[in-house]
């Protein structure tokens, strides 16, 4: 093929793909505000993706935490700068690494299971099966997946948050001996509001993205098992990449200047 | 005057891309027939039913259901008009996290609010008339057999009384008897519920017992369509070749799919 027409080829791929993104998106976003409401099937939701999320956010951010203070005294212990660690760890976690790693954690549990378990009942049928039985898929299997991840993440990130800071702190009183309750005045001398909140709000994009991409390749794959398998892998990857660009963009928004 | 039309196609046109799958499909079912589709694989039989169903939308045509165009419904006219049907997939369609009576009653308790209670003594009721025994109402799909699935399907197809029932392939993958227990369901079913039905598949014994009439569909067009009794003197070679099962004749086999 004509070199020039393989770059339009994939350029216009890559644009009828953002497309039927933006168009899903659209939709089940609109699907959020009109009844019904299934409810139970939130509640679900909110047990999946946020209560057995829980370890594993806690424990990445545990080690986050642990690793950051230790590589933060390896390179401040040179200029004397030790005093500066738990506000290094505390803005480190609450801007960026808590829901950073957050959401990308769950981007490889809850966004692979999402697009594995819709892609299969997409290619079993049980999707139309559910239409044929007077139930709107949009309203059955996607709002409870997107409410739930919009609302979850920033608890999760939070409850991150709190074990990341937690981890720093283990180090440095346990590890390099420092004051424990210097170590937490510190930490709270010079955090502010929107470090948090920051955070929080990201994570609540992250939790759109996740739950998004995931129904949105499950919703879509086709193929048998080869087709859920390379939603499955495609519902991390496109998530994980839009949340470090999203990430990206909010931290320029929130303290661009500042 | 003649009655209305159950259901009436007209010049239906559905393509994928650049390739035609249906090229102009007038067919019609009375109220209260049964009639059965016969045609090779791809030959877009599913297709046809789809287009109906809403779940595609024909590229050209008119589908009249009691003499009311839907062809191009959108919103709450589609949903509507989709809950008019029950259908009886090819791979039964379960959903495999719900039990077997939540199965058959999910349409009366998501789209007809039924209570609990109600809906699940309507479910055994149901069950028992496909000849399944309350105890495997607690159970799960995965713990049946591939001809119980497909009995708790029929039961999920005709239990909240569908004005129209459709029938994606109900026999294939069971052994001659079984297969023959669930014709005779569909036959009692469909009697009971005093729906029409709309059946797709090219098991010939099945036809024979389901269908009033037979139509054939080929390469995107009915070739022909009559009373069951005629089907072996219809003098169509298609049509002759097609039930004998004679790889010799005028059908040359399709290698992809539609």
């Amino acid at each position: 093929m004509n070199p020039l027409a393989l770059i339009g080829r994939t350029l216009l791929d890559f644009l009828a793909a953002v497309g039927q993104v933006a168009w899903f998106a659209l939709c089940s976003t609109r699907h959020c505000f009109l009844p019904p409401f299934y409810l139970r099937q939130v509640a679900r939701q909110f047990v999946d993706i946020g209560y057995y999320s829980l370890p594993v956010v806690g424990l990445t951010a545990l080690f986050t935490g642990m690793v950051l203070a230790l590589q933060s005294h390896t390179g401040f212990a040179r200029f004397d700068a030790e005093s500066a660690i738990p506000t290094v760890v505390v803005l480190s976690i609450t801007r960026e690494l808590g829901p950073v790693m957050a959401g990308l954690m769950v981007a490889g549990r809850i966004g692979a299971a999402i697009a594995a378990e819709l892609g299969t009942m997409r290619v079993t049928e049980q999707i139309d099966a559910l239409t044929t039985l007077s139930t709107n898929p949009y309203k059955y299997l996607i709002v409870p997946r997107l409410v739930a991840g919009v609302f979850v993440l920033p608890f999760l990130v939070l409850v991150a948050d709190i074990i990341g800071v937690f981890g720093g702190f283990l180090v440095c009183v346990y590890d390099l001996k420092f004051n424990a309750a210097n170590y937490i005045a510190q930490s709270w001398q010079y955090l502010e509001h929107r470090d948090v909140a920051s955070g929080l709000w990201k994570a609540a994009v992250f939790g759109y993205i996740i739950t998004l991409m995931g129904c949105y390749q499950g919703f879509t794959s086709k193929g048998g098992a080869q087709g859920v398998g390379a939603a499955t892998t495609n519902a991390v990857v496109t998530a994980s990449i839009l949340i470090l660009v999203t990430n990206y963009l909010m931290t320029g928004l929130f303290f661009a200047g500042k | 005057m003649a009655p209305v039309p159950k259901i009436d196609l007209s010049g239906l046109v559905k393509g994928f891309g650049s390739k035609p799958v249906l090229r102009g499909i007038d067919l019609s079912v009375n109220k209260g027939e049964s009639l059965v589709i016969i045609g090779g694989s791809g030959t877009g039989k599913s297709v046809t039913l789809k287009c109906i169903l809403g779940l595609l939308r024909a590229d050209q045509g008119k589908i009249l259901i009691d003499g009311q165009d839907t062809t191009r419904l959108r919103g709450e006219a589609l949903d509507a008009h989709q809950a008019k049907f029950g259908m009886l997939f090819q791979g039964s369609a379960l959903f495999d996290s719900l039990p077997v009576w939540k199965n058959v009653a999910f349409k009366l308790i998501q789209a007809q609010h039924l209570p609990a209670k109600e809906a699940k003594d309507r479910a055994i009721a149901t069950l028992a008339s496909v000849g399944l025994s309350p105890e495997i109402a607690d159970l799960y799909p995965a713990e049946l057999s591939g001809g119980m699935q497909k009995r708790v399907a029929l039961a999920r197809a005709i239990a909240a009384r569908p004005e129209i029932i459709f029938f994606d392939e109900p026999t294939t993958g069971l052994d001659p008897i079984m297969a023959d227990v669930i014709n005779e369901l569909i036959v009692k079913g469909v009697r009971e519920v005093g729906a029409t039905a709309l059946s797709i598949t090219h098991d010939m014994a099945s036809a024979r017992k389901i269908a009033d009439r037979i139509a054939m569909l080929y390469e995107g067009r009915i070739i022909w369509h009559g009373p069951t009794r005629d089907i072996d003197h219809s003098g169509n070679p298609y049509v002759d070749q097609f039930i004998h099962g004679r790889a010799e004749g005028p059908i040359k086999m399709q290698v992809r799919r539609a």
